[in-house]
């Protein structure tokens, strides 16, 4: 094992722990604003990676190209679900929500293996093969643009939450519904841009991680259960968790996968989310009793 | 003894003499089944095993309202330690047993143990369920010792009723049968009893059973008992009877899903509610097995289907809807 061995793993998981930050942040809005725990996410994502190969495959446009298409069908993608699945079912008991979502989840991925064939597809990109060189270590183009991509979209979401009025209505919509509602804000308008907004986050990251990693439809299990780690590390609720504790989650699987087996390389996250929901199930920068 | 109380409450469980008559029919026609119909014993048999195990999810979601999305966890724990004695020690399965059970539910204490001292709510319990029953997965796909992804086949012994292997499949289907009228007559009793009144008392509020003096922590981590080991024996029973096991049918996502679908269809927190609910989906997800044998997944879209209209229009599930059908007609 030799240390640009090391490094490289290290910072390939911090490439992709960039993605996984972003996967996380569309969940964590999700959760903070409508309390719903969405299992279906990581159908979305792979929506999202179905879209962007599609796009790649049928229409032939540049794989960063497929970034915003799948940027935009997954937004209304998202309010749509919102719309007719979520919104009718908001004052049901929360593990109703979570079961709807997870119906959801078990339809899309099925749908998929019933029209596109459990196959795995791989997108033929001209970037691919590129790779740059820092001494030994050598870093992949398209991981380095899926993480920059990453950022971009979640420095974007942050802007937006913090500096727009639409930002300052989901905050107290997720803070003080009633209250919001009181002032004139319309609650469900939010709801269903906020959840545009979540799986327009999944389905980025999907795109994004497409032109490095095959396409199946039960592809979202793979990251959604990160995902979640990732949350809860973070603190439910919480996007600027959610941001850090994707970047820890991704070095924690690359460390795994120096020293297990591949199959087991999550269990170091695994374990950091035993030990997180033990001593502080809060997370990192979650709210106490959120 | 003031009315409603817990104690007049238990007396009061007695069911009336149409009720005896009903059963003892049900009953009896069920064991002349295999004789009339006997085609139907398999799907007879995995109506029950997933009727037993739905019951042990229903006790700690239906009941204590505690949902689980990783109840497979504990099937695979009893599918596993049996067949690893078997296959090492040559442990008759039937000793096996409770093995797994004792296992089931010493992981099920620990994972209570975990959620139910932070009062960790609903999602929380969920996910950690999803993450121990993937952890899991990921161990006995890695792990060669347990059979890696191929698996793990029970070595044959031919026709030796003492380690639980029969030439026919009729001692299946009594031994299921008998399994699932027990865990039904379990869940009964433990429905009139103190301890499933504050089950319901935890399930409906937290708080307020808190301050009336209910021990929320124990009756979650007692429901978690029940709960873990009847599901780690019905995983026994299941790996002894299909005679091969893996890591994906064992403890993957999917068998939580079977597992819990069925109480939530027939009914969370009723006693039929489980077994209703597998009488209706297991034939389902058999046939379309066999109609659809090239696309794997068609049966679990079908229950992705049925699972959002229920959450959606039955939120009590079949049961919920009778009992409030029969409330409307009574008035």
């Amino acid at each position: 094992m030799t240390y640009s061995f090391v490094l490289e793993s290290l910072l390939n998981g911090l490439l992709v722990g960039g993605v996984y930050s972003l996967m996380a942040i569309g969940l964590t809005l999700i959760f903070g604003v409508m309390k719903v725990i969405n299992f279906a996410h990581g159908s979305l994502i792979m929506l999202g990676m179905y879209t962007a190969y599609w796009a790649v495959a049928l229409l032939h446009v540049d794989p960063y190209i497929s970034v915003l298409i799948s940027f935009g069908v997954l937004f209304l993608v998202g309010a749509a679900f919102q719309k007719f699945l979520i919104n009718p079912i908001l004052d049901a008991p929360e593990h109703n929500q979570l079961l709807l979502t997870l119906g959801v989840s078990l339809f899309m991925e099925n749908f998929a293996v019933f029209v596109w064939s459990p196959d795995y597809r791989v997108m033929k990109t001209p970037y691919s093969g590129i790779n740059f060189y820092v001494g030994d270590v050598s870093i992949s183009f398209v991981r380095l643009v899926a993480f920059g991509l990453a950022m971009l979209v979640s420095a974007v979401i942050y802007m937006v939450l913090t500096r727009t009025d639409l930002g300052k209505a989901i905050r107290a919509a997720s803070e003080e519904p009633r209250g919001a509602l009181l002032m004139g804000i319309n609650i469900r308008r939010i709801y269903l841009i906020t959840f545009g907004m979540g799986a327009a986050c999944a389905g980025v990251s999907g795109a994004a991680v497409t032109p490095f990693m095959p396409v199946y439809p039960y592809v979202g299990w793979l990251f959604v259960i990160t995902a979640f780690v990732v949350v809860v590390l973070g603190g439910m609720g919480s996007v600027f968790g959610a941001f850090i504790g994707g970047l820890i989650i991704g070095l924690a699987d690359s460390v795994g996968a120096i020293f297990l087996a591949g199959s087991m390389k999550s269990i170091i996250s695994f374990i950091i989310f035993i030990l997180i929901l033990l001593f502080k199930p809060s997370g990192l920068f979650g709210r106490e009793n959120a | 003894m003031p009315e409603g109380s817990a104690h007049t409450y238990y007396l009061q469980r007695w069911l009336g003499f149409q009720a005896w008559i009903a059963i003892a029919v049900v009953l009896a026609a069920l064991h002349a089944l295999p004789w009339v119909v006997p085609s139907v014993l398999h799907i007879m048999i995995m109506i029950f095993l997933y009727a037993i195990m739905g019951q042990g999810w229903n006790v700690l979601g239906g009941y204590a309202g505690q949902f689980s999305f990783g109840h497979s966890l504990f099937f695979g724990i009893g599918a596993y330690v049996s067949t690893l004695l078997f296959i090492h020690f040559g442990l008759s399965p039937w000793v096996g047993m409770f093995f797994s059970c004792s296992a089931g539910i010493v992981m099920g204490l620990f994972l209570g143990y975990l959620s139910f001292r932070y009062g960790l709510k609903g999602p929380f319990f969920a996910l950690i369920m999803l993450a121990f029953a993937e952890i899991f997965h990921m161990i006995t796909m890695g792990w060669r010792a347990v059979g890696g992804a191929l698996g793990l086949l029970v070595p044959l012994k031919g026709n030796s009723p003492l380690l639980m292997q029969f030439v026919g499949k009729e001692p299946f289907y009594f031994l299921t049968l008998w399994m699932t009228v027990g865990s039904l007559y379990l869940v009964w009793r433990i429905e009139g009893t103190r301890t499933g009144l504050y089950f319901l008392a935890t399930r409906e509020d937290h708080d307020a059973a808190e301050a009336l003096g209910v021990n929320t922590f124990r009756s979650q981590m007692a429901a978690m008992v029940i709960s873990s080991g009847m599901t780690a024996i019905g995983g026994t029973v299941y790996a002894q009877y299909l005679l091969y096991i893996d890591p994906d049918s064992t403890f993957g996502v999917a068998n939580s899903v079977e597992i819990m679908l069925r109480p939530i269809i027939g009914g969370p927190g009723t006693i039929l509610g489980p077994l209703l609910g597998s009488v209706l989906l297991t034939p389902l997800s058999e046939i379309t097995r066999l109609a659809f044998q090239s696309y794997s997944g068609v049966h679990l879209m079908i229950y992705g289907i049925i699972l959002v209209l229920v959450i959606m229009f039955l939120p009590d599930g079949i049961i919920g809807l009778a009992k409030k059908t029969l409330a409307r007609v009574g008035k």
